[in-house]
C-alpha cells in the first residue's frame, strides 16, 4: 500500500488543477455568453475587423 | 464565407413574397424605405453575407427612428483614454446579427473594440475620441434595424447574475469534492484487502475533502434554509440542509471512532444534485427574464425639461418642472397641461381606441403618448409618487401575495419532511433504546434513513420539468416571467380578455369603401405628416403615397393643405359624423370622401378563443371602451360574455368577484388599466407592446402578441403539471422501497448512492420526455 503515499496526492492534484480550471474559466467571464461562443465558432473571417484598418 | 445554420430559403427574383432587409410580407423588394436604406447600408460595408448566414427573418429588423436619447451621457471614460458605451441591443437574435453589428462598427476607423453578448443581448463599444461618437454609433446600430437602450441598472438586476455565478461555483466544488470523495470511498465500498489502519487513512482522506466542500459548497443551501426558519417554515433547503450536516457529522465519529463505513460521498454528492437542480430552475427562468428586462430597459426614457440643456432621466424631474411633450412622445409624469389644448392616445391608461382631446388646465395622467403637435405641461407628482409608482407599488403588493403560492414541490415537501424527520429520530431511538446499540451506532442508520429520503426526487424532478417547458413555450415567444407561472397555468378555468392591444391589435385599419385610389393617394400622402392613429393607418395602407408639402396640423382636428382638407367631418365642414372611426376628405371642386377605420382583431383571436374553449376555459371580454364597440368585437371574435367601460377598478373588482366565486382566472391585458387586474388575478400574460407596468405584473410576456401561443401554452403547462407529479411518485416510489432497508441497518453508502443516482436519472429522463411531446 506504500504507493498510496504518491497515488492519492497525484489524484488530488489532478483533481485539483481540475476545479482551479473551472474557477479560472469561470472568473475570466467564459461562462457569461454561450449562446454566443455557439455561434462565433462559426465565423471564418473574423480578419475582416484588421483588412478594414 | 460559411453559411450558418440552414440557409433561409431564397425568394425568387420577381415575386417578391418578402422584404429583402427585414423578411416581412413585401409586395416589392423592400416593405419600407427604412430596410432599403439598412439593405444598402449593409451592401456598402461589405456585409452581405449578414442575409445568407441569418437563421431567421421573421420582419423584426424594421429600422425605426433612433432613439431620442443622448447616447453620449453614457459614455465612459477609460483609464487609457479611450471611452465605452454598453447597450441593450433589441433583434439581436442568432450568431449573424452580433456579426453583423460588430463588423458594421469595426469598419468605423476609430472603433478599438465591439463586442455583442448573444445571451444577454448586451454590446460593448471601445473608441478613441470625443463622446458625441456614441450617438453615431447608436444611429449606424438602428439604421441596420436594431433598437437599443443604455445599459441601465434595471437590466443589470436581470443580467448580472451574481447569485447564478455563486450556484456554479458551488457545484463546481461540490463535483470536485464528490468525485475524489468517491475515489478514496470506493476502496472501502469494495472492501479490497484493506487493514484496519488503511481504511482509517482512507477515512481521514475523505473527511479532509469532505469536511471543506459541505462547508463552502453547502452555503446557498444553507441560506435558504436560514431564511426558511426566519419565516418559520420548513422548505426544501432546510430537509436537505439538515440532511447533508447530520451525514458529515455522522461521519465524522464514524472517523473517529474508525466504524466501517463513511458517508461523505453521499453529503457531497447530494449536494452537487441539489445545485444542479437549483441551476437548472434558474436557467429555465433567465433568458425569460432578460427578455422581459430587455423590453423594460428600451421603454425607459428620459423628458425634456424646459430650461434644461439635455433631456433628464424621469426620476430626477421635480413637481412644478415645466416639461415638453414632443409628438409621439409617451407622457411619464402626471401633469397638468399649460398649452392650449393636446391630443393623447389614453389606450394604456383607459382603454380608449381613439386619442382624447384635453384642454388647458387638464390632468394628464403619465402613459399617455401624444398623438398632436408638441405641447408643456406642468409636473404635478415626482415619478416615485405619480400614478405609475402608485401602481407599481400595488403592483409589488400583489406580487408578494401571489409569491405565497406553494410550489407543487413545496406543497409535496411539506408533507414529505416532517414524516421525513420523525422516521429519522425513531430510527435512532429504536436503535439505541430497544436494540441497546452504543449511540454512535444508532446514528448510523437514523442518518442513513434521513439521506435516502432526501428530497432529491422532488429537488431535480420539478426544474428539469420547468427548464424542458420553459424553454418549449420560448420558442413559442410566450416568456415564462415567473417562477410557479406554469402551474397557476395549468390550473387556470376562466380567462379575462382585455381588448384594444390585446384581442385586437391596437391600431385602426382601413375598411373598404366608396373611394378610389387616387383619393386614398391623396388623402394617404396629406397623412404622412400626422402621427393621429388614422393617418397612419391611411398611411399604412397606401406605403408608397409620397409626403404632401405644406401641410399644417390643427390638433383634434384634422390636416390642412391650402383648400384641401382631412380629418373630422366637423373640420372638412359637413356636419356631425357619429360613427366615430372615421376620417373625410374635401377638396375643391370634388365630393368629400369618407374613410372609415376599425380596430381589427389579431388574425390568430378567433383561433385563440376557440382553443381557450377547448382547454375547457370560459371566456370574457372586458374593456374600458365604450359598450357599442366592445359587443362588435366580442360577436366578431365569437366572445359571448363582454363588458365596456370598465375603469381599471371596475377591472379588479371583477377580478376579485371571479375568484370568489372559486374562479381561477387567467388575466390577459396590455395596458396602465389593466395593471391591478393583472396583478391580482390567479395568473396574467401581457403583450411584449404592452405598457411596462402590465409585463412587470404578469407571469407570462407574449412576444408578437400572440394569444394563440397562449392558449396553447395551458394544454402544455397541463402536461408539464401531470409529468411534475408523476416525478414527485417516483421519488415516493423509492422512498417506501428504500426507507425500510434504512431502518432496518441494511443500507451501506453504496445503496444510498446507487439510490440517489438511479431516481435522479428516473425523474431528468421522464422530464426529458416532454421535450418530444411538446413539440
Amino acid at each position: 500500500m506504500d504507493i498510496l503515499v504518491w497515488l492519492i496526492p497525484l489524484a488530488l492534484f489532478l483533481g485539483g488543477l481540475g476545479l482551479w480550471g473551472f474557477l479560472w474559466a469561470m472568473r475570466s467571464g467564459q461562462y457569461e455568453d454561450l449562446d454566443g461562443a455557439a455561434a462565433r465558432i462559426l465565423f471564418d473571417d473574423d480578419d475582416v475587423r484588421k483588412d478594414r484598418r | 464565407m460559411s453559411v450558418l445554420g440552414r440557409p433561409a430559403p431564397q425568394a425568387a427574383p420577381q415575386s417578391y413574397a418578402a422584404c429583402a432587409h427585414c423578411g416581412a410580407p413585401s409586395t416589392s423588394r423592400f416593405c419600407c424605405t427604412g430596410c432599403e436604406g439598412a439593405h444598402h447600408l449593409v451592401q456598402g460595408l461589405g456585409l452581405d453575407a449578414f442575409y445568407r448566414k441569418r437563421e431567421a427573418a421573421d420582419g423584426n429588423l424594421k429600422p425605426v427612428e433612433a432613439p431620442n436619447l443622448d447616447f453620449a451621457a453614457h459614455a465612459v471614460a477609460q483609464k487609457d483614454g479611450t471611452r465605452r458605451l454598453e447597450l441593450v441591443v433589441s433583434g439581436l437574435t442568432c450568431g449573424a446579427c452580433i456579426w453583423l453589428v460588430e463588423q458594421a462598427l469595426a469598419a468605423e476607423p476609430d472603433v478599438r473594440r465591439a463586442r455583442a453578448n448573444l445571451s444577454t443581448r448586451r454590446l460593448v463599444i471601445g473608441w478613441d475620441g470625443p463622446a458625441e461618437r456614441a450617438n453615431d454609433f447608436a444611429a449606424l446600430i438602428a439604421r441596420l434595424g436594431f433598437r437599443m437602450a443604455p445599459f441601465s441598472p434595471a437590466c443589470l438586476r436581470a443580467t448580472e447574475d451574481a447569485e447564478g455565478r455563486e450556484l456554479a461555483r458551488a457545484l463546481g466544488i461540490a463535483a470536485f469534492g464528490a468525485m475524489n470523495v468517491m475515489l478514496v470511498s470506493v476502496p472501502v465500498w469494495v472492501g479490497m484487502e484493506l487493514g484496519e489502519q488503511s481504511r482509517h487513512l482512507m477515512h481521514w482522506l475523505a473527511a479532509l475533502i469532505g469536511m471543506p466542500t459541505v462547508l463552502i459548497a453547502g452555503m446557498p443551501l444553507y441560506r435558504g434554509a436560514w431564511r426558511g426558519l426566519q419565516a418559520g417554515r420548513l422548505n426544501m433547503d432546510s430537509a436537505v440542509s439538515l440532511g447533508v450536516i447530520a451525514t458529515t457529522l455522522m461521519s465524522l465519529s464514524e472517523t473517529f471512532r474508525n466504524g466501517e463505513y463513511t458517508w461523505f460521498d453521499g453529503a457531497t454528492a447530494l449536494l452537487a444534485l441539489m445545485l444542479a437542480g437549483r441551476l437548472l430552475d434558474r436557467a429555465a427562468r433567465r433568458r425569460a427574464r432578460q427578455s422581459v428586462a430587455e423590453l423594460l430597459a428600451l421603454q425607459e426614457g428620459q423628458v425634456q425639461v424646459l430650461g434644461a440643456p439635455a433631456p433628464i432621466p424621469v426620476e430626477r424631474v421635480a413637481v412644478g418642472a415645466r416639461i415638453l411633450v414632443a409628438s409621439g412622445e409617451r407622457l411619464r409624469l402626471d401633469a397638468r397641461l399649460d398649452d392650449a389644448e393636446a391630443l393623447l392616445d389614453t389606450a394604456s391608461t383607459t382603454g380608449e381606441s381613439l386619442p382624447r382631446r384635453f384642454a388647458r388646465g387638464e390632468k394628464l395622467a403619465a402613459g399617455g403618448v401624444n398623438m398632436g403637435a408638441p405641447f408643456t405641461a406642468t409636473v404635478t407628482a415626482t415619478a416615485t409618487d405619480g400614478s405609475l409608482a402608485a401602481m407599481g407599488r400595488f403592483l409589488e403588493r400583489a406580487e408578494q401575495a401571489r409569491g405565497r403560492f406553494p410550489a407543487l414541490a413545496d406543497r409535496a415537501a411539506r408533507i414529505y419532511i416532517p414524516v421525513a424527520h420523525v422516521v429519522a429520530v425513531l430510527t435512532f431511538l429504536g436503535w439505541w433504546l430497544l436494540v441497546g446499540a452504543p449511540w454512535q451506532a444508532a446514528l448510523v442508520p437514523a442518518v442513513a434513513a434521513l439521506i435516502i429520503t432526501c428530497p432529491c426526487g422532488l429537488a431535480i424532478a420539478v426544474p428539469a420539468v420547468q427548464v424542458v417547458t420553459s424553454g418549449a413555450l420560448f420558442r413559442r415567444g410566450v416568456l415564462v416571467a415567473s417562477s410557479t407561472g406554469i402551474e397557476r397555468l395549468a390550473s387556470a378555468d376562466h380567462v379575462v380578455l382585455d381588448k384594444t392591444g390585446t384581442l385586437t391589435e391596437g391600431r385602426p385599419r382601413l375598411l373598404p369603401g366608396a373611394w378610389t385610389d387616387a383619393d386614398l393617394r391623396a388623402a394617404a400622402s396629406l397623412a404622412r405628416r400626422s402621427r393621429h392613429p388614422l393617418a397612419q393607418a391611411l398611411v399604412r395602407a397606401c406605403p408608397d403615397a409620397p409626403a404632401a408639402e405644406g401641410v399644417e396640423e390643427l390638433p383634434g382636428q384634422g390636416l390642412r393643405q391650402g383648400e384641401t382638407r382631412l380629418g373630422s367631418a366637423r373640420f372638412c365642414g359637413l356636419g356631425e359624423d357619429r360613427t366615430g372611426m372615421g376620417l373625410h376628405l374635401a377638396r375643391p371642386g370634388q365630393a368629400p370622401v369618407a374613410f372609415r377605420f376599425a380596430d381589427a382583431l389579431r388574425p390568430d383571436a378567433a383561433a385563440a378563443i376557440a382553443a381557450f374553449r377547448r382547454a375547457g376555459l370560459s371566456v370574457e371580454l372586458l374593456s374600458g371602451d365604450a359598450p357599442e364597440v366592445v359587443a362588435r368585437v366580442a360577436a366578431e371574435a365569437g366572445i359571448e360574455t363582454h363588458r365596456g367601460n370598465a375603469s381599471p377598478e371596475a377591472k379588479a373588482a371583477r377580478i376579485a368577484e371571479l375568484a370568489a366565486a372559486g374562479r381561477r382566472v387567467l388575466m390577459v391585458g396590455d395596458g396602465v388599466n389593466d395593471a391591478a387586474a393583472l396583478a391580482s388575478a390567479h395568473v396574467s400574460a401581457a403583450p411584449a407592446e404592452g405598457m411596462d407596468v402590465a409585463q412587470a405584473a404578469s407571469d407570462f410576456v407574449l412576444q408578437g402578441g400572440g394569444l394563440l401561443p397562449l392558449a396553447e401554452a395551458i394544454s402544455r403547462a397541463r402536461l408539464a403539471q401531470r409529468v411534475a407529479a408523476q416525478n414527485i411518485g417516483f421519488a415516493f416510489l423509492y422512498n417506501i422501497v428504500a426507507v425500510p432497508v434504512a431502518i432496518l441497518g441494511f443500507a451501506t453508502p453504496l445503496i444510498a448512492a446507487l439510490v440517489m443516482a438511479s431516481s435522479s436519472l428516473l425523474v431528468i429522463g421522464n422530464a426529458l420526455r416532454l421535450q418530444r411531446e411538446m413539440r
